[in-house]
């Protein structure tokens, strides 16, 4: 479109205005910053503390172990380091720095926690991971002193799929409408519906699958299945899903409802082109955190899919395992190589879990309403157009505005 | 200086202040809408309600058989009429115990350290991390507590048996600290390590409640502590903290109430065992779920009755602490916006 034309519509219409750059921020200044002494003191009670331990350790006490090693060293650290600071600073300053050392050192401990699980499990599953069979076969042939090359997961792999995208398809569409139910009613039921849904958050999964395997299985007479275990993962994801959703739904801006109940749309149609596509970002990540929680869900596929060592991909019938529930199987047995089997398992359903926690941190980094700059882009082909389609008929209609 | 009123529009005008009722009758498609949200609410109501009385039901006749003593017997022998959750839900509460003060002090410190003190581009990353703690599965925590964090952790249960052993829930039977050549067998697969592995799933949740908390301390209190000579620290005891009390509160109840049903980790590492062990270090303990999940297979449906009233109990003292907590989130000044 010629800019000329351009500026002959908005005349009439205010466009969406063009996106562009942020004004470059005010620089930030740094407030607290480390000073040399600072460093030398940290530095010299780390020194003297881990000499003092090592002198500790072997020399003048029977202490051992890496870990009481840390534990001494550190709470060593914090004495020494408040004993160098109090030479030269005020009482709260002290105390200000040991506190900032704790904050720290705590922050650093969950780190390491997280950081020692991922890799302690990959490290043990990867004689296992390394072989390419191990992705591609199952375990129906394979006994446990069977070597490393020989079966693998995909039996679990495979499951693992099919329970969780049948749970999705059970959940899903229920969980949204359900969602998009507790924004919208007025009515005193959404809240009891509410009510209900966060009471369901708080029970235990063991449950969830213990309901499915006495109604299904016992009453009902079915057999162990996916399809079971499926159901059980529902009932696990669906107040997960539920919640999460009714809360990015509630952040939707007022202003926008509003403003499409002031152009005269219905309530389905705001919701539909207006609260739904504004909150999309952040229902995909409660639904991408939801699967993240049931994937990773061992015990009601426990009780109601049952083990397999064999490829199973009909959820209808006979039992099909998924890979929490192959490795917790796979590490009870005393054989090295069954172990490694089950880290691998383990690692694979941790690397499943990290790819879904990624995606729902790029889906789900915008606020509802902000826009990529694809989606601000199409936004403001649409509206132009829209606007020389409704110039155009009023052309027609000879209403032409002056 | 002379006092001004201000009145507010309405009340100059004399009425009083509430919005208008709105009327609004919608179309055909609205009320197909009204009638696809609503029953879908009806759905999930009664999904989640058939589950709960469902499992009161079933529970029922175990219940009238045992009558009060399933609070009081420890034993689990549904065969012979001798069963009850003295000890696995003593066993449950004391795993969720020791979880709870393991992952407390680490949770609040790394909420604390994500909006207070560490630089701002690290906090989105730390952010990211803790959530990614919350999403690791169960059974992975439960491989790790097992193989690594075990061999691991004797030497701290034998520590704390050695100086702390004469309070009686750190002593251990048959237990020698004096010898540093004892076994180490009776310190294995205590309640004790079962609570450590369940602490690292609590952690996150507590951490990602209270980091809300404290991100929504009012800046002004925060600069006037700091306009009035405060340290860091300062300014965190006398504003942050008391304005999180409520997050802090309700933060650790919600990770309780993930420890009280936590099932794999736990079958993981404790041997199961039905007394009243009180002695947190010493090897074997049990919890309801895991009950549930080693016995379910072999029970008739008089024993499954039994464990379905084992697991109604589980989720009636969750029940009680998940919605304890969110009134305390609810209620506290900053509980408005968030959302747990």
């Amino acid at each position: 479109m010629s800019t000329a034309v351009a500026s002959r519509l908005t005349g009439l219409t205010t466009l969406p205005p063009t996106p562009e750059p942020l004004d470059v921020p005010q620089q930030r200044r740094v407030t607290g910053k480390l000073a040399r002494h600072d460093l030398l003191m940290m530095g010299g009670a780390g020194v003297s503390a881990i000499s003092t331990t090592m002198l500790l350790f072997g020399r003048l006490t029977p202490m051992s172990g890496t870990f009481g090693f840390l534990i001494v060293a550190f709470v060593l650290y914090i004495v020494i380091y408040a004993v160098i600071a109090s030479v030269t600073e005020s009482r709260p300053t002290v105390v200000d720095k040991v506190m900032n050392v704790l904050l720290t050192s705590s922050a650093v401990i969950a780190l390491f926690a997280l950081a020692t699980v991922i890799i302690f499990v990959i490290i043990r599953g990867w004689p296992a991971l390394k072989h390419s069979n191990f992705y591609t076969e199952d375990l129906s042939t394979t006994g446990p002193l069977d070597p490393l090359t020989q079966g693998g997961i995909s039996h679990a792999i495979v499951g693992t799929l099919i329970i969780t995208a049948l749970s999705l398809v059970f959940t899903v569409p229920l969980a949204v409408v359900c969602a998009v139910f507790l924004n919208e009613s007025k009515s005193r039921s959404a809240q009891l519906v509410r009510t209900v849904v966060t009471a369901m958050t708080a029970l235990p999964s063991i449950l969830a699958g213990l309901f499915v395997f006495v109604v299904w299985i016992l009453v009902f007479d079915f057999q162990r299945s996916g399809l079971a275990a499926s159901i059980a993962v529902s009932i696990m994801m669906l107040p997960i899903i539920i919640r999460s959703a009714d809360v990015v739904l509630r952040l939707v801006p007022g202003g926008l409802r509003e403003a499409a109940a002031a152009l005269g749309a219905p309530r389905w149609r705001t919701v539909w082109h207006v609260v739904l596509p504004t909150a999309r970002s952040g229902i995909m990540t409660s639904v991408i955190l939801g699967v993240a929680r049931g994937i990773g869900e061992t015990a009601p596929v426990l009780l109601t899919a049952g083990y397999t060592a064999a490829m199973n991909t009909n959820p209808f019938e006979n039992p099909m395992v998924n890979l929490p529930l192959a490795a917790f199987e796979l590490v009870k047995s005393p054989q090295p190589d069954q172990i490694a089997r089950g880290f691998g398992a383990a690692a694979t359903l941790m690397v499943l879990v990290l790819i879904l926690f990624f995606l729902a941190r790029i889906l789900g980094g915008r606020q509802p309403g902000q826009l990529s700059q694809r989606q601000s882009k199409r936004r403001l082909v649409q509206s132009r157009h829209d606007l020389e389609r409704i110039e155009g008929r009023h052309k027609l209609q000879g209403v032409h505005g002056s | 200086m002379t006092a001004t009123t201000v009145l507010r529009e309405s009340e100059r005008d004399g009425t009083p202040a509430s919005p208008r009722k709105l009327f609004q009758r919608g179309g055909r498609g609205d009320r197909m809408f009204d009638a696809l949200t609503g029953t879908s609410g009806l759905l999930v109501l009664s999904i989640m309600v058939a589950v709960g009385v469902f499992l009161a039901v079933q529970a029922m006749p175990a219940l009238r058989r045992t009558g009060f003593s399933f609070l009081t017997t420890a034993e689990w022998q549904p065969d012979r009429g001798q069963f009850g959750i003295a000890a696995v839900m003593l066993g449950t509460v004391l795993i969720a115990a020791v979880a709870v003060a393991a992952a407390l002090p680490i949770s609040m410190g790394t909420a604390l350290f994500i909006t207070e003190v560490a630089p701002r581009w690290l906090r989105a990353t730390l952010v990211a991390l803790v959530d990614l703690m919350a999403a690791v599965p169960s059974v992975v925590y439960g491989l790790w507590g097992a193989k690594l964090l075990q061999g691991n952790v004797i030497g701290i249960s034998r520590w704390i048996n050695r100086w702390l052993g004469w309070i009686p829930i750190f002593s251990v039977k048959g237990a020698d600290p004096s010898s540093p050549l004892s076994s180490a067998s009776v310190y294995t697969a205590s309640t004790f390590i079962a609570g450590l592995v369940v602490a690292m799933m609590v952690m996150p949740i507590q951490c990602v409640v209270m980091r809300e908390v404290f991100s929504q301390v009012p800046p002004g209190e925060r600069e006037g502590a700091y306009a009035l000579g405060s340290t860091r620290w300062g300014m965190i005891r006398v504003v942050a903290l008391p304005f999180g009390r409520g997050g802090i509160i309700g933060g650790s109840m919600l990770g309780l109430g993930r420890a009280l049903g936590e099932t794999i980790a736990v079958l993981l590492i404790i041997s199961p065992r039905f007394d009243m062990n009180f002695h947190i270090l010493e090897a074997g303990g049990n919890s309801v779920s895991a009950l549930i999940a080693g016995r379910y297979n072999e029970s008739n449906g008089f024993g499954l009755s039994a464990l379905m009233a084992a697991g109604l109990a589980l989720f009636a003292v969750t029940l009680v602490v998940n919605f304890t907590a969110s009134w305390f989130i609810a209620r506290s000044r900053s509980g408005a916006s968030s959302d747990a």
